[in-house]
């Protein structure tokens, strides 16, 4: 789930030659922005079949964060 | 359950005006936002180019164009039009009702039913329900449905969540009852649960004009600067809400129209961005090649932009009958969908203003 979450989050934000950590806050990579948004939505919604309501994703902060309430979603 | 079918009833005119103005969006604000910002913007939303009214042209001066270019091509008698609907975000004035002002304009009886409809993205769907449910009362003779924005005043140009995307154009369109149409099937949906996904906050009763709302103010952190009489939006949360509800309101349709979802010949969504819609398409399983787009050229026009596609992209494509989809979302949120036949339907040529 790790390994697939990472690879999707990489591909939305086109950040594939990058290390990513699950401590990383997601907000201040450079290519965090509203377009780069738009690709993770529609990523978690096509590989994982989450959508996650601006209310709750605006409390997530860390790629890990996200990453669990993903999983949590799937459940 | 906003569920409706009809039979007998259906589009026997559609024409489409457009100014001639035209913005290259590449070339857009490049002095204050930078051509990369543009290039980037471009290529995600897909939107090249759009249409701006020039200062003193309104929406209905659009649907006025159109309107006298499809009473042309139709050589329909006015005296026939028993409701005349104009449906807009962006009216003449707050009072009295544009379709009233219309009315008078394209020279339309004084017995003619005139109002107003004030919603956005979904309004061409809605109005079609509203045009059809009183064309299935015996009295009505034939409804003239007038779809106009100049959506590029709503917005701030210095803010680049929304500066590349809006664009204008007007539409008309005549209805009647007819035994050749076919079936058609409309959903009509709402949630103002989720009314500040894009809204302009000030300049209505709830919080009037004032110096300091039409003050500019930056908003966020990437320098982006409106007032609260400028429209904003929250495109991650619209992109959300069409993933979560449009294939759940398409699939309730289809349902109730005992209808295969795919077995239709044209999808005609709202032209809002393509990275949206042909995610979308792609979610529905939908081919590409019978949906048309118009976004390209013209932006997202609000509700005009269903039928600027179909005057746009259809015109020689249609054959004698068509089943097709229709589906608009956004501002509200309001969404609506049908499934209808046109048939024999008149498309004019594109008016330029």
């Amino acid at each position: 789930m790790e390994e697939k979450f990472i690879k999707a989050f990489k591909e939305a934000l086109e950040l594939e030659d990058r290390t990513i950590d699950l401590t990383d806050t997601f907000r201040d990579y450079e290519e965090w922005d509203s377009l780069g948004h738009l690709s993770l939505i529609a990523i978690l919604d096509e590989e994982f079949g989450v959508v996650i309501e601006q209310a709750e994703f605006n409390k997530l902060n860390t790629v890990g964060e996200l990453m669990v309430e993903v999983k949590k979603r799937m459940a | 359950m906003s569920l409706l079918s009809f039979n007998g009833i259906g589009i026997s005119g559609l024409s489409a005006a457009v100014p001639t103005n035209t913005i290259d969006n590449l070339a857009y604000q490049n002095a204050l936002f930078g051509k990369e910002v543009a290039h980037d913007i471009v290529s995600k939303t897909g939107i090249f180019e759009r249409r701006f009214a020039p200062p003193g042209m309104c929406a209905s001066d659009l649907c006025y164009a159109a309107a006298e270019k499809l009473l042309t091509d139709l050589a329909i008698d006015r005296s026939e039009i028993d409701l005349v609907l104009f449906i807009s975000q962006t009216p003449d004035y707050r009072m009295p009702a544009t379709s009233v002002l219309l009315q008078n304009r394209l020279g339309l009886s004084k017995q003619t039913a005139a109002f107003d409809v004030n919603l956005g993205c979904s309004a061409f769907v809605y109005g079609l329900s509203i045009a059809f449910s009183f064309l299935q009362q015996g009295g009505f003779r034939k409804v003239l449905l007038l779809d106009g924005e100049t959506r590029s005043r709503v917005y701030s140009e210095n803010d680049r969540k929304v500066a590349y995307l809006f664009g204008d154009g007007g539409v008309a369109a005549v209805l009647e009852r007819d035994k050749k149409f076919g079936d058609s099937y409309f959903s009509l949906n709402s949630d103002g649960s989720r009314e500040n996904l894009i809204k302009i906050d000030a300049g209505g009763y709830r919080k009037p004009s004032s110096a300091d709302t039409v003050a500019s103010r930056m908003v966020d952190d990437f320098g982006n600067v409106r007032s609260e009489e400028h429209g904003y939006m929250n495109g991650a949360d619209v992109f959300n809400f069409v993933i979560d509800e449009i294939p759940k309101d398409l699939r309730r349709l289809s349902e109730y129209a005992e209808t295969d979802l795919h077995s239709l010949d044209y999808y005609i969504f709202h032209q809002a961005n393509s990275y949206m819609n042909n995610y979308l398409v792609k979610k529905l399983k939908i081919p590409v090649h019978k949906v048309p787009t118009s976004l390209e050229r013209f932006g997202n026009t609000s509700s005009v932009s269903i039928p600027l596609t179909i005057v746009d992209k259809l015109k020689l494509q249609l054959k004698e009958s068509n089943n097709v989809l229709l589906c608009g979302f956004g501002v509200g949120m309001s969404w609506a969908s049908a499934i209808l036949e046109m048939r024999a339907c008149q498309i004019s040529d594109l008016v330029e203003l």
